[in-house]
């Protein structure tokens, strides 16, 4: 029946109802059933109670901080993911396939141990700290240095692949016609980056929105200052208030949902971009 | 007049190219290398013994042996899903296709914390099934089932998103001759599909295991940190640290970088395979 209402075109392989039906079953009951459930839990709150708990001062300062640090932390990632995929695509030097595997260290590492090696790293006596002559290890500097961590491979690994495509004959074409070297970076290879760097950003930022393991460690977590959403999220569950850690849970929900949309389309804009050279 | 050549123009002079050479490598070692070897040194910082003690320490291997639990009950159970879903949405034409596909990226969006809160909003005491689970005295929540719904959560999408752009890109022909050639479906599925996707796969499987092995935030809001039963091994670095136990912190962490560094080692060597598969499907 499922095949029959869903087909698009005949086919002679089997196993399209049964392996979808299994697909959707799983998708429905281990995400779409739980995730449903916070929607429904906030939909218990009158409005007035659903206002106070997500647009408390708390709560307030925890999206400033949790949009601001995300959005520094996803901004120095393009600017260095760039540097990085750049030097790892165009140039040759020593032990380059080491340095491009490490690359992926933030997505294997776990974030835990993430958080507490940044903090002892960052701390003021760290390795690095104690060169620093401001605090950055239980601040909100902290929290950008965290998710400048984890957000890393996402710009770099989105980028690779369209600065291998590209191809040296436009650059060459651009020389020839004129074009100082300058020139021809900013008018011919950055438009062609364009869509894969703002795609990396968005990446490093939805992920940097919701990190929490690599954060909380190096994060100081004072309330009002340097304490994320999902740290509140957790801490008004601890006080067994999961009304008001569902509603503000709701809230970075959409806030993730609206951001995947924006990716789904950066990420078509990316291939019709490549498609188009 | 300048003669032109190529390489001045498509390319920066040889300062330039060891400076930004030079750059993304302070970058990358302030934020990546740093932080990896900090790990090992905070871990031996008090010598073997230590070190050594910390690692035996009985809860230390209670929580050694939840991870691996944990990872050998979600692992198999994302791979099947991967296997069901890419072959639904590689090998067939349907309606509503993108939209399943964006299902399946979904938990990547969502924040662990969240991840491991809806199972609470579910399963725990004041949830829709809180009630009748105390009665048939089942616990979900601050035990083993909890971790690994939560874990299946944040790990749903890893096999089956190498799958689906390989299986696609291999097409239907070989099934299909299968087919004719009067091959059931299991059969079609074990001699044709199952090696012409076996790099992916593995591939799939790496990064699902580390991210189960290593997940910290979901885990942790439905674990209920009992020491030796519910605490993972992230969980128990992260009570060894607010302990003040540095050293022993750092010694369970230096196990879980060390099972990232596999990670990338096994990533690297398979990922090159996948790719060559990938190139020869899409010509």
């Amino acid at each position: 029946m499922l095949s029959r209402l869903l087909r698009r075109q005949h086919s002679v392989l089997p196993g399209f109802s049964l392996s979808l039906g299994l697909a959707l079953l799983y998708l429905g009951l281990l995400v779409l059933v739980p995730l449903s459930a916070a929607f429904l839990k906030t939909a218990t709150l009158s409005g007035p109670a659903f206002l106070a708990a997500v647009a408390s001062p708390r709560a307030l300062a925890a999206y400033r901080l949790s949009f601001g640090a995300a959005a520094l932390a996803a901004a120095l990632n393009a600017a260095a993911g760039l540097l990085v995929a750049w030097v790892l695509v165009r140039y040759r030097f020593p032990l380059r396939r080491l340095v491009d595997g490490l690359v992926d260290l933030p997505f294997a590492l776990p974030t835990a141990v993430a958080g507490i090696a940044l903090t002892a790293l960052y701390a003021s006596n760290g390795w690095v700290g104690r060169w620093l002559p401001f605090k950055v290890a239980f601040t909100p500097l902290g929290v950008w240095v965290a998710l400048v961590f984890i957000g890393l491979p996402f710009v770099v690994r989105t980028l690779q692949p369209v600065l291998e495509e590209l191809s040296h004959e436009r650059e060459e074409a651009a020389a020839t016609l004129g074009a100082s070297r300058a020139q021809t970076l900013a008018r011919v290879v950055l438009p062609t980056l364009a869509p894969a760097l703002l795609t990396g950003f968005a990446l490093a930022f939805a992920r940097g929105l919701g990190e929490y393991g690599s954060v909380i460690f190096i994060a100081g977590n004072m309330p009002m200052l340097s304490e994320i959403t999902p740290l509140l999220i957790v801490t008004k569950l601890e006080q067994y208030d999961y009304a008001g850690a569902t509603a503000i849970a709701v809230v970075m929900l959409v806030a993730s949902f609206a951001l995947l949309l924006a990716i789904n389309l950066l990420q078509a804009w990316t291939r019709r971009r490549q498609g188009e050279r | 007049m300048s003669t032109y050549t190529g390489s001045a123009a498509t390319t920066e002079p040889a300062w330039l190219r060891r400076a930004l050479i030079a750059a993304a490598l302070a970058f990358m070692a302030l934020f990546l290398f740093l932080p990896l070897a900090v790990v090992f040194v905070e871990a031996l910082k008090k010598g073997w013994d230590t070190y050594l003690a910390a690692l035996l320490d009985d809860d230390a291997l209670a929580a050694l042996r939840l991870t691996l639990l944990a990872a050998a009950i979600s692992v198999p159970l994302n791979l099947a899903f991967g296997l069901a879903a890419a072959w639904a949405l590689a090998k067939f034409e349907f309606r509503g296709k993108s939209f399943v596909l964006s299902l399946i990226d979904l938990p990547f969006a969502v924040s662990p914390v969240i991840a491991g809160l809806v199972f609470v909003l579910v399963f725990g005491l004041q949830g829709w099934l809180g009630v009748w689970l105390q009665d048939h005295d089942v616990r979900v929540i601050f035990a083993l089932p909890g971790i690994v719904l939560a874990t299946v959560f944040v790990t749903v999408p890893f096999v089956a998103r190498e799958l689906i752009p390989l299986m696609q890109a291999q097409g239907t022909d070989q099934e299909e001759a299968a087919h004719v050639l009067g091959a059931n479906g299991w059969q079609m599925f074990r001699r044709v599909t199952l090696p012409n996707v076996r790099w992916a796969l593995l591939y799939g499987v790496i990064l699902c295991n580390a991210r189960a092995m290593g997940e910290f935030g979901a885990v942790s809001v439905v674990s209920g940190h009992v020491r030796g039963e519910t605490n993972t091994l992230p969980l128990h670095i992260e009570v060894a640290y607010n302990d003040y136990q540095f050293a022993a912190a750092f010694a369970v962490a230096s196990l879980l970088a060390g099972l990232a560094l596999v990670t990338l080692v096994l990533k690297f060597a398979v990922e090159r395979r996948l790719q060559n598969q990938l190139k020869k499907a899409l010509q």
